[in-house]
This record gives C-alpha cells, structure tokens and sequence, in this order.
C-alpha cells in the first residue's frame, strides 16, 4: 500500500489480490462440478475415482432416455430459434437502421423491452397468451420456440446494427451511384458486409436459447418438452447421480464451442476486433 | 434514393412478431388480471378495458397495504435484491477497475475473457456447482468448517447449524445471487471505467491530488453512469428471479415476489391473482426499466453520431 503511495502508476497488489481470488470463487465450483462429472461413484460431492461412466454407461447422458431427450430437445430449439430470429433480427435491424421519422422511436423502444423485462414476466405473459389466445397450439415445443425466439430477437438486432454502424452508408451509396437498385444493394452489398455479425448473432441466439431456463420451464408441456437447463432445476436438489453434472458439461460445452468458433469466424472476416459487436457479444 | 416504404417493409416481420408475442402477450397479462375465474379457477380473461373486473386486483392491492403476506414477500424481496447489490458492487468494482485500468497486453486478454466466461455458463449449472459443494458432506462446507466461518455465521445468526448451508438460509440465498449476477455487473462497470479518458485521472495528479484523492473526485464519479446501468442491469432480474431460492434454499421463509408469482401461475390454479402481482412487479420495475432504456438509447444515438 504504501509502495502502491510513492508510485501510483505501480500495479496495485490489493487490486490484484482482489480480481484473482474473485477470478478462483467465478470459476472454480464450475470447474469442480465438471470434474464431478467424470466421478467413478454415485457421489456428487465425494471424489471416487476418475470414469466415464456418466457419459458411456446405460445410466450416462449418452443412453439413458430422460438424458437423451432432454438433450436432444434442447438442440432442437436452439436450430429452431436460430432459424427463426437471425432473419427476422437482421431485417429488423436493416429497417430500423435506416427508418426515419414516425414510428422509428416507437419500434425502437419496443425492440429492447425484452432485454430489460424481468424474464418471469415474459412467462407469464406467454403462458397466458398460449393458453387464452392460442389455445389451440397447446404447450410444448412450437410456444417454447415462439418464447425463446422473442427474446432472443433484440440480441440480434443489436447485433447487427453495432456492425451496420461500423460499415456506414458509403458502400451502399456507392452501389446506388453506380446503378444498383434497392434490393441490389441489400443482397449483394449489405449482407456480405453484415455476414461475419449474421454468424455472430446466430452463435449468440443458440447459446442463449440452450442456456434458457424462465420462458422454456412456462411453456413447456408434455415431459418430452424438458430441456436440460429445466432438468437441472428439476433434480439439483434430489439424489441423482453424476449424470446430471455429466449433462450439463456436454451442454458447456456445446455453447462455449459455439462462440468460440463464431468468435473467430468474426475476427477472421471482419477485419479485426469490432468494439460494437463484440461488446453486444459479451452481453 | 429508396422509398421510405423499403425500410418500413423490411422491419415488418419482425415488428409484427413483437407486437403479437410481446405486446399483446403483456396485454393478456391485464386482461387476466382484470378478468375473472371459472368455477374450475380457470382465468377468463375480460379483453375490453369496459368489462374489467377489479377484484382481483384490489385484493392484491389491500393485501399489501395492509401489512398481509404479499407484503412480507415484497420487502423480503426489496431487502435481498438490495443487500445482493451492495455486495454484488463491493466485489465487482474493484475487479472491473483493476481490468479496465490495469491490466496490459497478453494478461489483458485472459482477464477479459475469465470475467466473460461465467456470462456462458449456465446459471443453473453454476448453481448446481454450489449445491454439490455446499451440501452437509460438500468439499466447501468442509472448508468453511474448517477455517470457522460456519460458526461465525451461526454466532452471528445467519446459519441455524452446522452444514445446514441449504435448509432455507437467507444468507446463502443472498450470497447465491451475488454468485449468479456478479459477472453480469461488472461488464457495464468495466465498459465505463475503460472508457474513462487517462489524461483527465493524470491532471488530477499533475494539479497535486493524491492517488485516492484523484479517484475519489475524478475516477468515481466519472463511473457513476456505469454503476447505476450497472445495478440496474443487475437488479431486473433479481427481481424476476425464483428459482435461486427454490434450488439454493427451497423454503417458504426466502420465498421472493418471483416464488409467489411462480407459485400462483405455473405451478397453481389461482392464475388471475398471479397475473395482477406481475402487474403490480411490473409497474414497481417501470422506473428502472425507463431508466435503463434512456441511457441505453443515448449511448445508442452517440454511436451512430460517431460512425
């Protein structure tokens, strides 16, 4: 402290003592409960032995049925989540990007209300939107995926216009002086442009829909709608074995391959580290 | 030049999705709570505003002036959220000041992306982590025991026995959720202390104010922005959260305004008393929610003045 006195530009040891032991506690229980999962015993909490039973065996995430299908539910929203709000965010925000006057605040704002509302509140809201205005639809998997792609939209959307805004408007000004008509310079000279933060987005809708808990519990119906981060809540506190720590590593790491890969395409083609869009990335 | 409309069109389908699956979803949500029940306490949902129906709601709303259980459960929630964000500020800031104005070059990069990581993790798995280790025979009961923190806390009243960690203890609540949303506070904190110009912290100590003097009067309150985006960004979903406490503590004593609603919509029949506590949730979260949406739309309106 005193030395951190005489010389202020010094590093601070206290800071440093600080960030590492906050760095240990963030990561470590997560670090432990993957190794958990490779536990030779029944025991979560007593160290038996390494294995990979809890992946290979009958019981293990790879054969046991309640495993399987809730990873293979999970998987399936996030295709569908993807497939559905990467389009419907990038031309939202190529129209609200460019839609000036009437209407433009309004749909802004309305854009980024998901982000800020309390996600039980978008359950609720949900859950009685499926089962008094649609309830022909019943619960399960078209309301989970509906659910997941309405809040996952704005991600995107903030997305692709933190890059629309790096790229400015003379690419698109040349293509028009040059001749091209409207959807000409969307095509074929936006969307190029806008593809590494396209893949940027998508990764970031996948892992944030397979990492969804609050809107998939609410509108999940049939126990086959179960997904991995409701199976998670469901037994935590139960007697199940190291299967669930096994489960949830496989998740892990699913997302975290997800973007890291979408991380590197972004550099690789967006020439460099694009403040914007990796600071929407890492939120 | 293009038309106007080309915008408009291209933004339609999103628009629409929106306005079906976010506004008139929220819209259903007064509807019920405004509506009435059947004799199987199904809601029935009164869609024009001429018919509402407010028994419901005022029920709600006597309950909590009149000290009832909603009440309990609404401060119980307010104490939590608050001492979580005290605590959640006290670890973060430090961590997002050293990172933003300390750290360099190769350490840089592995800073940032620890701080990112837990952001990634699932938050019930980073649950699920804490209550392997905090159950009666956990490898961090252990340790606690071992240093004695355990019975500090019991001294001080805030754990009933020895390795009790999860029978429904409002510390271990509150320490999960500094646990669960610390990593999303100090983003925010990070990005505004990082954006803090180092020429005005070095004029501050050219014109003879000392290191905690400088940042006292310089450093900290060019980071309030962040701290208030911050805690608010932190604070949202504290107040929507309940299944911190259902895995964490699983007991009616930490129930939040989360549990109640949870307990009176998805998991129970009375789901037009559900729908009017969300309301009342709602409008109790509209200031922050306003307050983060300016702030975000200034910041918004700078970039795009930048590019």
């Amino acid at each position: 402290m005193i030395a951190w006195l005489r010389n202020p530009w010094a590093r601070p040891r206290a800071l440093v003592v600080v960030t590492g032991a906050y760095i240990l506690w963030s990561l470590l229980p997560v670090a432990l409960a993957v190794m958990f999962a490779f536990n030779a015993g029944r025991s979560r909490t007593t160290w038996q032995g390494f294995s990979f039973r809890w992946f290979t065996s009958q019981v293990g995430v790879f054969h046991d049925p309640a495993l399987q299908s809730a990873l293979k539910h999970t998987l399936l929203l996030g295709v569908i989540c993807v497939a559905v709000a990467t389009p419907l965010g990038v031309t939202l925000a190529l129209g609200l990007q460019r839609w000036r006057g009437r209407g433009a605040g309004t749909v802004n704002t309305m854009m980024l209300l998901p982000l800020v509302t309390p996600e039980i509140v978008m359950g609720v809201a949900l859950l009685l939107l499926f089962l008094k205005v649609f309830p022909g639809l019943g619960l399960g998997t078209v309301p989970q995926a509906i659910g997941q792609v309405t809040f996952t939209l704005s991600y995107v959307v903030v997305i692709v216009r933190g890059r629309l805004v790096s790229i400015g408007k003379e690419y698109e000004e040349a293509a028009a002086d040059l001749g091209a008509p409207p959807h000409d310079q969307i095509l074929r000279v936006v969307l190029p442009l806008l593809a590494p933060a396209i893949v940027a987005s998508a990764a970031v809708v996948f892992a944030l829909s397979i990492d969804d808990f609050v809107v998939t519990q609410y509108l999940s119906g049939a126990p086959s709608t179960t997904t991995v981060p409701m199976l998670l809540y469901a037994s935590a506190r139960g007697a199940p074995t190291p299967a669930l720590n096994a489960i949830a590593t496989v998740t892990l790491v699913i997302t975290l391959a997800t973007l890291s890969l979408a991380f590197l395409v972004y550099r690789r083609f967006a020439g460099g580290g694009d403040a914007a869009v990796v600071a929407a990335m890492e939120m | 030049m293009q038309s106007r409309w080309t915008w408009r069109l291209l933004a339609s389908p999103g628009v629409l999705w929106l306005s079906v699956f976010f506004l008139v979803a929220f819209y259903a949500v007064v509807a019920v709570a405004f509506g009435n029940q059947d004799t199987f306490s199904a809601p029935v949902p009164f869609w024009k505003p001429w018919d509402w129906n407010v028994g419901y709601m005022l029920a709600v709303l006597r309950d909590l002036w009149s000290g009832g259980q909603y009440l309990t459960v609404f401060v119980r929630t307010f104490v939590f959220v608050a001492v979580s964000l005290a605590l959640s500020l006290l670890i973060g800031y430090p961590v997002a000041y050293y990172a933003a104005r300390h750290v360099h070059g190769r350490w840089r990069g592995i800073v940032l992306v620890s701080l990112i990581l837990p952001f990634w993790i699932n938050y019930l798995m980073r649950m699920l982590a804490w209550i392997n280790l905090l159950s009666p025979d956990g490898w961090a009961t252990k340790v606690l025991h071992w240093v004695g923190i355990d019975h500090v806390f019991i001294w001080l009243g805030l754990l009933a026995n020895e390795g009790g960690w999860l029978d429904g203890q409002p510390s271990t609540v509150i320490l999960a959720l500094v646990y669960g949303y610390v990593p999303f506070l100090i983003l925010p904190l990070y990005a505004s202390l990082d954006r803090i110009d180092q020429r005005q912290i070095e004029a501050a100590r050219d014109l003879g104010a000392g290191p905690f003097s400088a940042f006292r009067r310089v450093t900290l309150p060019l980071s309030v922005p962040g701290i208030l985006a911050g805690s608010v960004l932190v604070a949202l979903p504290m107040f929507g959260d309940y299944y911190t406490p259902d895995l964490v503590s699983a007991s009616p004593k930490t129930n939040i305004i989360g549990n109640q609603i949870d307990e009176l919509t998805r998991q129970g029949s009375e789901k037009v008393t559900g729908a009017s506590l969300t309301l009342v949730l709602s409008a109790a979260m509209l200031v922050l929610m306003v307050y983060y949406l300016r702030t975000t739309r200034a910041a918004g309106a700078e970039a795009t003045a930048e590019a």
